[in-house]
């Protein structure tokens, strides 16, 4: 289900051509509006969908073999740490889920040049830098014992 | 020089009436290419259809409330270009949209009213007009250079040119040769006049383009604000799902992507 943009909601402010990672995104010659400039290599990221400021964009099937009438609405709330999805199906049928975006407040992550640079040590563990911290486990990562196998694999 | 009106210095080689007339004719030009507009891009009609969708859907609102929207939308998303979220541009856009109607409107009653030399002009109104087009020119190459999309965004040159570009281009071009033709025309430059027609020839642009430029997004941005504010009103929120009932414990959020 590719992407469209609402060319009435749209203000061309250019978050959607910034993030997508098809780079299919663009600005249109005419209106400056944003458009997918080719919807059959759209990978349904839904990343511009969700950084729309406007609620601009939404996707749909194609229409050859999924007639219209059902859409994918989503509602970013930043401030609430909340992205939440309208799934209509042809039928009338709907769908709402809520997920959390994250838990802990924006610009709170530091990024990786303000954290201590990584030890000799953490060099010869498996583990990302700062990783085990970022994922808020206490005592490392948790990894599966022989025993917890099934027989065969190891 | 800032406090001579242009307008009645120009009325020794081109006639007040001949001035007047290049004006209404533009106002014309305007009305027609924004009813034109209207009628081939069937604005008018989407806009109708919606507005019948969302009411058929949603719950019924109040005459009130209809009017507190109207002047919301006016006072807010019109007068404020509340619509946009990037902060950048919309200063750029009061620059440009508050300069722009105070350099129509001085040289509207400069034009008609202090139309010759034998009239005095109140200082005030080329003050207003220096005014209007330097704000205009402000925000017009902030936009133009620095925040456009396909400059900040997409990574192309300032100077590559588009049809959309039709629109800021010519305003730019109309305010930018109108200051470049009052400053000579009052230092006695006698390249005065070709500013002058520069000046005219893209304020023709200006007024004459409407129906292929994006000059009528001043008529029907209005009416797609008012519509957002009406399905959030009745409750079919242009389909979206309801807002979530959490605190806003993460605070406002303003970031500007800059992948280029």
């Amino acid at each position: 289900m590719p992407t469209f943009v609402y060319m009435t909601r749209c203000d061309g402010c250019g978050h959607c051509v910034d993030i997508c990672p098809s780079d299919i995104m663009h600005i249109d010659k005419t209106y400056r509006r944003a458009y997918n400039i080719e919807p059959n290599m759209c990978w349904e990221c839904y990343s511009c969908v969700k950084a729309c400021p406007q609620n601009a964009i939404d996707a749909r099937g194609y229409a050859d073999f999924a007639p219209l009438g059902h859409s994918v609405r989503v509602l970013r709330e930043p401030e609430k740490g909340t992205i939440s999805w309208k799934i209509k199906f042809r039928n009338g049928h709907e769908k709402n889920f809520v997920s959390p975006i994250r838990t802990t407040p924006w610009g709170t992550i530091p990024s990786p040049a303000e954290l201590p640079p990584p030890s000799e040590n953490d060099f010869k563990n498996q583990e990302l830098a700062h990783e085990p911290d970022a994922l808020n486990i206490e005592g490392g990562l948790p990894a599966l014992t022989s025993g917890q196998l099934k027989k065969g694999v190891i | 020089m800032f406090t001579t009106n242009p307008f009645a210095e120009l009325s020794a080689f081109i006639s007040p009436s001949v001035m007047q007339t290049y004006v209404v004719v533009m106002i014309i030009l305007v009305a027609a290419g924004t009813v034109y507009d209207v009628l081939h891009k069937k604005s008018a009609r989407y806009f109708r259809e919606n507005m019948r969708k969302s009411k058929a859907e949603g719950t019924k609102v109040g005459g009130g409330e209809m009017v507190s929207m109207a002047i919301k939308t006016a006072l807010v998303d019109v007068a404020a270009s509340g619509e946009f979220c990037n902060q950048k541009r919309r200063i750029a856009h009061l620059l440009g949209m508050y300069g722009f109607i105070i350099f129509a409107l001085s040289t509207a009653v400069m034009v008609f009213r202090y139309p010759t030399a034998d009239v005095v002009t109140p200082a005030i109104w080329p003050l207003l007009w220096w005014l209007g087009a330097a704000l205009v020119c402000i925000g017009g190459y902030w936009f133009w250079f620095f925040i456009r999309a396909d400059v900040s965004a997409e990574g192309n040159s300032p100077f590559r040119v588009m049809r959309a570009d039709l629109f800021i281009l010519s305003l730019l071009g109309c305010a930018t040769f109108a200051l470049i033709w009052a400053y000579l025309q009052a230092s006695g430059n006698s390249w005065a006049m070709i500013a002058f027609w520069l000046h005219v020839i893209f304020t023709t642009v200006l007024f004459g383009s409407v129906p292929w430029s994006k000059f009528a997004h001043m008529f029907f941005k209005p009416a797609a604000a008012f519509e957002k504010r009406l399905s959030a009103a009745n409750g079919t929120r242009s389909n979206l799902p309801p807002p979530v009932d959490k605190p806003e414990d993460f605070g406002k959020v303003s970031y500007q992507p800059r992948n280029y």
